[in-house]
């Protein structure tokens, strides 16, 4: 091992009632990628907050210890000055401003009085871009880009203050392969460069692809530091040292006892919402029966999202034609409450934005969807709502201290596990799952596909939508891919592979360009 | 779970409320020191009776900020509804029940317009009510022709200055309010215990039964000593019981019934609601709706009591009402708040014009002290709140 450049040293973080932290080291060699594993809540922002300076120095114990010297960090500021920057899962990047204002926000590039001289912060923006490798004009509203692109820019960013640490909070979480990919590949150029990368990030292949050590954390403490080139050094060990136990079986067993089809939609076709024109969804025709589990692979941008929210309400798009059908009756699911009714469940990607209410108690989320049951003449019955809250509080396991608590306040896993709750509650008869699993870590993963498996088992029908291959080939019972807005394939698991499925998920492209 | 801890979480978790209603005690107790009249039952009479108007509008906004949005058009729809009722009652010569029909058509008529353009056309809250604030402040000029009308007199004057008194005889004091109040109370501890009955049937936790017990008799208490004063002093004025009703219907709207939890979740999550089959439309249609009722409520009860109508009728009313939802804990960004909130919300602000009044303070420092209270209250607010997310 090289000179280390950061050393964190027995770092203790409290907060009232919580040890975040407890005696956590690091030691990241210059120039390395370091990668930091560990389960939702095991520690791992709180420790780059120290390290950033987010949580200033006195606000916890220990020593960070940056080129042999010992520094105390009063502000994100202080951090950045000295070469260590972060880029947050929540990219902070402001939509309506270009690429070159975000760049230099804060740090802008000043001319004569003062005053911002644009050419300068344009021409450097340029170069910035180019070093990242994003052909981009620098004037773009930052709203233009995708999440990859995003995601670069904030590595530009980073790059305008003279990094020489960058630590990444699951850069590729949002990120389909190829822009995962890249970026991955940009972090080696860097290192190149001499610049040193921590990164935080659930995809343990990607992990294991290109950390060369990993720091493995549980529970506010450090278990191991493992050297990525040493033989035995797999996603197994880390998924051993992450939730402490042997997770040999990462997808729990289940019977395969297939019924009667029970949704099905033929010929659907969604526009886009505002650009006239644009096919999102093309002639996409699907159905899944009772007791399976249907999942649906896509590229980020093949409109599966899309696909979904547009049969659930025509939450998505407009001029949606095609047909839905219900155990072989044509229904309208033109409306939410319409698709509640006829028994679909739509739990979504993005459960912040569009699945809770994050300033309501775990309760009053689980019952908005199916107040109709809960009520009569338009009263609700609280009594009955706590009881049933409890009811999936203990079924779903999920870790709150009361059905009052706030949801906000919960883990991502927990988070989702109350999305579920309010749609199993409203008794669907086809459960669409949204990347259910994104984001929350590998314990609460496989409590996720058991609700799954539980669902199916009492003979309701599941569609699953997932970035994640090795997820879908472990839930699934068939699998359809899409690609540009069409279906491209329809595998059964026993034919299913990563590659053909990679393969049918790219294929269509030549047809629509 | 023991009734101590129990009582602690409750506390804490209601802290926003319970804070302002520590606070209203404070203020009140202030007050009654520094001035002696300021307990008595005239005064208490006229507290309840200056500021009706404007806890009958803190009902309906703080449903509208509860849905995210703002209406500031509320002043200038007391004075068009005030002044259409006075049209009518005294240049027409109409009975009084047309004018107050009238007033509520016309305010009802007023919010499906304002609810129109929120809901279905998608224009923000502030810009419509903004419009809708000048509009109807010009309407009401059209229609009292840039002149005041009064006086009301008769039953429609006595809407919001008339008292119930003597219906069951007195002896130096008024029998049936305290029978009201009494009712009332029995009421109150009543639901009480089969609420807590039923929390029990259902496994929930509630507090101990010394504390429960406790916490009745503490309102009783304060309830009746209030019941004394006003059979002391003049009986039941009416404008307390329409209050009263009001407040009772509204909490139950908000708390128990679908559509009071649609409006949480609009607030609280927009989007949330809407892919959980709210019906987001609709239910912001109806909260303006309300709004313009609730408005012409007002409008009633305010020119009942000024006995008349004049064109700059309700002027600033709105800021008062919002102050009152955001003193009483209601939030900015929508989905937090209670009408008992903004109800003691605008009773501090009540309590502070009359005492200051009572000390002769002058009105320019009572607008100081106004503003101060109601930033504080809002910072308080905003400190509990962080508090609350780093303690995790």
């Amino acid at each position: 091992m090289t000179q280390p450049i950061l050393e964190m040293r027995e770092i203790t973080k409290a907060f009232p009632g919580v040890k975040a932290l407890q005696q956590v080291s690091l030691t990241v060699a210059a120039g390395e990628i370091h990668a930091i594993c560990g389960e939702n809540g095991a520690g791992k922002s709180t420790l780059m907050k120290v390290l950033s300076g987010v949580y200033p120095h006195g606000s916890y114990d220990g020593e960070i210890v940056l080129d042999g010297e010992s520094v105390a960090f009063g502000s994100i500021n202080d951090s950045e000055a000295r070469g260590i920057v972060i880029i947050h899962q929540e990219l902070a990047l402001i939509p309506h401003l270009s690429v070159a204002e975000n760049i230099f926000l804060g740090n802008e590039r000043r001319g004569p009085l003062g005053l911002v001289d644009w050419n300068r912060a344009n021409s450097e923006a340029a170069e910035l871009l180019a070093q990242v490798g994003l052909h981009e004009n620098p004037t773009t509203p930052i709203s233009a880009l995708g999440v990859g692109k995003q995601q670069l820019i904030e590595i530009a960013k980073a790059l305008s203050k003279n990094v020489r640490i960058l630590i990444l909070d699951e850069p590729t979480a949002a990120l389909n392969d190829n822009d995962s990919e890249h970026l991955l590949h940009l972090l080696r150029t860097l290192q190149e460069r001499g610049i040193t990368s921590i990164i935080i990030s659930h995809k343990l292949n990607e992990v294991e692809e290109i950390a060369e050590r990993t720091t493995i954390i549980r529970d506010g403490r450090t278990i191991e530091t493992i050297d990525m080139s040493e033989t035995g050094a797999t996603q197994e060990r880390i998924i051993r040292g992450m939730v402490g136990r042997d997770l040999s079986h990462r997808f729990p067993e289940r019977d395969h006892a297939i019924g009667d089809e029970v949704f099905r939609v033929e010929n659907w076709t969604v526009h886009h919402p505002t650009q006239t024109g644009r096919i999102v969804v093309d002639d996409a025709s699907l159905s899944v029966r009772a007791g399976e589990v249907v999942g649906i692979a896509g590229l980020m941008g093949a409109g599966r999202t899309e696909l979904a929210m547009s049969i659930f309400g025509r939450s998505y798009g407009r001029d949606v034609s095609g047909q839905a059908y219900m155990h072989g009756r044509p229904v309208s699911t033109a409306s939410v409450p319409e698709a509640i009714r006829h028994g679909i469940a739509y739990a979504t990607e993005d459960r912040k934005v569009y699945g809770l209410n994050l300033i309501q108690d775990v309760r009053k989320n689980i019952s908005a969807a199916g107040l109709r049951q809960l009520s009569s003449r338009g009263w609700v019955n609280g009594n009955e709502e706590l009881e049933v809250a409890e009811k999936y509080r203990a079924d779903l396991n999920i870790k709150a201290p009361s059905v009052l608590s706030v949801v906000g306040q919960l883990s991502g896993g927990n988070q989702q596990k109350v999305v579920l709750s309010k749609w199993i509650y409203t008794d669907p008869d086809v459960l669409i799952l949204d990347e259910p699993t994104r984001g929350i870590d590998v314990g609460a993963k496989y409590e996720i596909y058991t609700i799954i498996n539980r669902m199916v088992a009492a003979g309701k029908a599941v569609i699953v939508i997932s970035s994640e291959l090795p997820e879908l080939l472990g839930i699934c019972d068939r699998i359809y891919t899409l690609a540009f807005g069409r279906i491209t394939g329809e595998v059964p698991i026993a034919e299913a592979t990563q590659e053909n499925l990679m393969h049918l998920m790219t294929t269509e492209k030549e047809l629509v360009s | 779970m023991t009734g101590i801890a129990n009582i602690w979480e409750l506390a804490s978790r209601n802290m926003r409320q319970s804070g302002i209603v520590v606070a209203f005690v404070a203020i009140v107790a202030l007050f009654s020191l520094l001035n002696p009249t300021f307990l008595s039952p005239g005064n208490i009479t006229n507290i309840v009776l200056q500021y009706s108007y404007i806890l009958i509008l803190a009902i309906g906004m703080v449903i509208v900020i509860i849905g995210g949005h703002i209406d500031l058009s509320v002043g200038s729809l007391v004075a068009l509804t005030g002044s259409v009722a006075a049209v009518l009652v005294i240049k027409g010569g109409q009975p009084w029940w047309v004018g107050v029909i009238a007033a509520l058509v016309v305010g009802l008529l007023a919010g499906v317009w304002q609810g129109f353009w929120v809901a279905y056309v998608g224009i923000p809250a502030f810009i419509v009510t903004l419009a809708g604030m000048l509009l109807f402040r010009g309407l009401t000029w059209i229609v009292l022709e840039s002149i005041s009308l009064s006086p009301f007199g008769g039953p429609y004057y006595q809407i919001a200055n008339g008292f119930q008194n003597g219906l069951l005889g007195g002896m130096g004091f008024d029998v049936f309010t305290l029978l009201i109040f009494a009712f009332g109370v029995v009421g109150f501890a009543v639901l009480q215990w089969r609420s807590r009955l039923a929390k029990l049937r259902y496994q929930q936790a509630v507090e101990a039964l010394p504390f429960f017990v406790a916490k009745i008799v503490l309102v009783a208490a304060v309830v009746m000593w209030f019941a004394w004063q006003l059979a002391h002093s003049r009986g039941l004025p009416n404008v307390l019981i329409l209050l009263a009703i009001l407040i009772i219907a509204y909490s139950l709207i908000t708390q128990r019934s679908v559509f009071g939890r649609h409006v949480y979740a609009i607030g609280g999550n927009l989007h949330a609601a809407q892919l959980s089959g709210v019906k987001v439309k609709k239910v912001n249609f109806w909260i303006f709706v309300n709004m313009g009722f609730l408005a012409a409520v007002a409008g009633v009860v305010y020119s009942a009591r000024m006995n008349g109508a004049q064109p700059s009728a309700g002027e600033m009313f709105e800021l008062d009402a919002i102050a009152a939802c955001f003193i009483g804990g209601a939030a900015v960004t929508g989905g937090v708040g209670r009408v008992t909130g903004a109800i003691v919300g605008g009773l501090i602000m009540a309590v502070m014009s009359n005492g200051m009044q009572l000390m002769g303070v002058d009105q320019s420092v009572q607008q100081v002290v106004k503003g101060l209270v109601l930033l504080l209250a809002v910072a308080f607010d905003v400190y509990n709140k962080k508090r609350a997310s780093t303690a995790r």
